[in-house]
């Protein structure tokens, strides 16, 4: 016979009626580029007053080909930060689990500092340490700011990658360990056939995640001079100096970042959903 | 001296193993002949699945002697992958590699591990698995596959490697009920063909059947041993009454 009511202490799934964490969505976009219709709108209600020049939209759509090339820069170091820092982050972060305690500890330190220096002071060490040009035999290789920054912003996520890499591992049940020890297989096989596959699948979200914060970050290396999109809008603005575009060229800014971005958060939240554990 | 097959294929010999403070294992001593199954029960935290580990160095112990074919355990230059060739394990979590089939599974010990020729293990471990009865399922994923089809999974990648003895740490501990016989049956019939195993388990009607000696482990120690027949009928140690009388 099945009851549906009981005396007995049961343990029913519950809900919280909690929302998901706070996500980027497609709203926040549309409500970006509605804050730059209005601010054009007033802008160009102002302009009106001061005759003669040209309107807003004519404005920024004269330097969108000059922004896009500053664009390609912050898109282009991303990249190339991103490389740097997962190539040298995943070594780091296995030397974390290592089973020699030098090595171990080693790797813990330089992650810990990496990862808990701002990355804006990090910038200016590797601006001002880093030589503007390199000698290796008789060839002399340049060394221009947008490269060194990009460096600097591969620091921490060096860093952030090695701690992926050590919680993924960690992540791992124990008895993935036991059951390839006990099939004889070497650490170095059981780490490469066994616990780090399984550790890509976990890794890809929060790497991604990573990436995208990395590319809203490099707009940080305009303060150390280089000629990236956030500079570039500043002097556009300086050589324009017109007050009623400040607002709406920003905004524009924005937008570009946020149409790059949301597509890899919209790709990370699936991800996630789709590795969930059942 | 050189191993033969008349002495102990596992020869344990007061064993010690200490976890911080805690004495797991008090001194225990048994050997295994080869062909013989043996069965390990005993209450929960007395150290029998602590015991199995110990013979494959899964975790050293701190003083006795465990010799697997004439061959030291307790050493700190032992060769422990060479020693893990011979003694298979299969455990109560099964442990599959959840990114990889079955197949696969049973595979790549031997291709890494023994570095035997792909198409050579491919056809032992298709043969393994149609003897585990699970012919059809090479290509799932061990999350495709119930409990008990997985522990029979395990149990071939274990065999793939050929091994001397096979160690059962509670294999159907974790499973539901009706898949339990599909496994036991699979161990009797691996008892039956003459492999040496060593079987942890707390189903009493399967060790009665499969075991030729049956020890009894409380608090660490050995507290009572002998043919399955006279050690449920007859047991002489008030320990192992009363634990007989909880469960049976």
């Amino acid at each position: 016979m099945i009851v549906d009511r009981t005396d007995l202490a049961v343990l029913k799934p519950f809900r919280t009626g909690a929302r998901e964490p706070w996500r980027i969505s497609i709203w926040h976009g549309v409500a970006l580029a509605a804050a730059l219709a209005v601010a054009v709108g007033v802008g160009e209600a102002q302009a009106q007053v001061a005759a003669g020049e040209p309107g807003i939209v004519e404005t920024i759509l004269k330097w969108t080909p000059l922004l896009a090339q500053g664009f390609a820069l912050n898109i282009a170091m991303s990249f190339m930060a991103m490389a740097i820092g997962t190539v040298v982050g995943v070594p780091l972060g296995l030397a974390q689990v290592s089973l020699l305690p030098p090595v171990r500890t080693g790797s813990w330190f330089v992650t810990q500092f990496f990862r808990n220096s701002p990355w804006l002071v990090l910038l200016f060490y590797c601006m001002l340490l880093l030589p503007f040009e390199l000698r290796i035999g008789n060839t002399i290789v340049p060394l221009p700011g947008w490269l060194k920054s990009t460096i600097g912003l591969s620091l921490p996520v060096m860093a952030n990658v090695s701690e992926l890499v050590r919680g993924a591992v960690r992540s791992i049940p124990f008895g993935q360990w036991e059951a390839a020890d006990s099939l004889a297989m070497s650490r170095r096989q059981t780490l490469t056939m066994v616990i780090l596959p399984q550790c890509v699948k976990r890794m890809t979200p929060p790497w991604m995640n990573l990436y995208a914060i990395l590319t809203v970050a490099t707009p940080l290396t305009s303060v150390v001079g280089v000629s990236e999109a956030m500079t570039l809008t500043g002097d556009i603005l300086s050589s324009e100096a017109r007050t009623e575009l400040l607002v709406p060229m920003y905004l524009y800014l924005l937008l570009w970042f946020f149409i790059y971005c949301y597509p890899i958060a919209r790709a990370t939240l699936a991800l996630e959903k789709r590795f969930a554990v059942k | 001296m050189a191993w033969t097959p008349d002495r102990p294929l596992v020869s344990i010999k007061d064993v010690h193993k200490i976890f911080g403070n805690l004495e797991v294992l008090k001194g225990i001593t048994m050997d295994v002949m080869k062909r013989e199954v043996v069965c390990i029960i005993g209450p929960s935290g007395s150290g029998k699945s602590t015991l199995l580990r110990c013979v494959n160095a899964l975790v050293p112990i701190e003083r006795g002697s465990i010799l697997v074919e004439g061959q030291e355990v307790n050493d700190a230059k032992l060769d422990k992958l060479a020693l893990r060739r011979k003694v298979g394990m299969v455990f109560q979590q099964y442990n599959l590699f959840p990114h990889k089939t079955a197949l696969e599974n049973v595979m790549m010990a031997p291709v890494h591990v023994l570095k035997r020729d792909r198409k050579e293990v491919e056809t032992q471990a298709r043969a393994l698995i149609a003897k585990v009865r699970l012919t059809g399922k090479e290509a799932s994923y061990p999350g495709e596959l119930s409990g008990g089809q997985q522990q029979r999974i395990a149990i071939a990648r274990s065999l793939a490697m050929n091994p001397d003895v096979m160690l059962f740490d509670e294999v159907t501990a974790a499973l539901d009920p009706e898949t339990v016989k599909g496994v036991l049956v699979t161990i009797r019939e691996l008892a039956e063909d003459g492999m040496t195993c060593m079987i942890v388990t707390h189903e009493m009607g399967f060790a009665r059947e499969v075991a030729n000696r049956i020890y009894f482990t409380d608090g660490g120690v050995l507290v009572e041993h002998g043919p399955p027949k006279e050690f449920f009928a007859h047991p002489r140690d008030p320990r192992t009454k009363q634990f007989l009388d909880q469960i049976l």
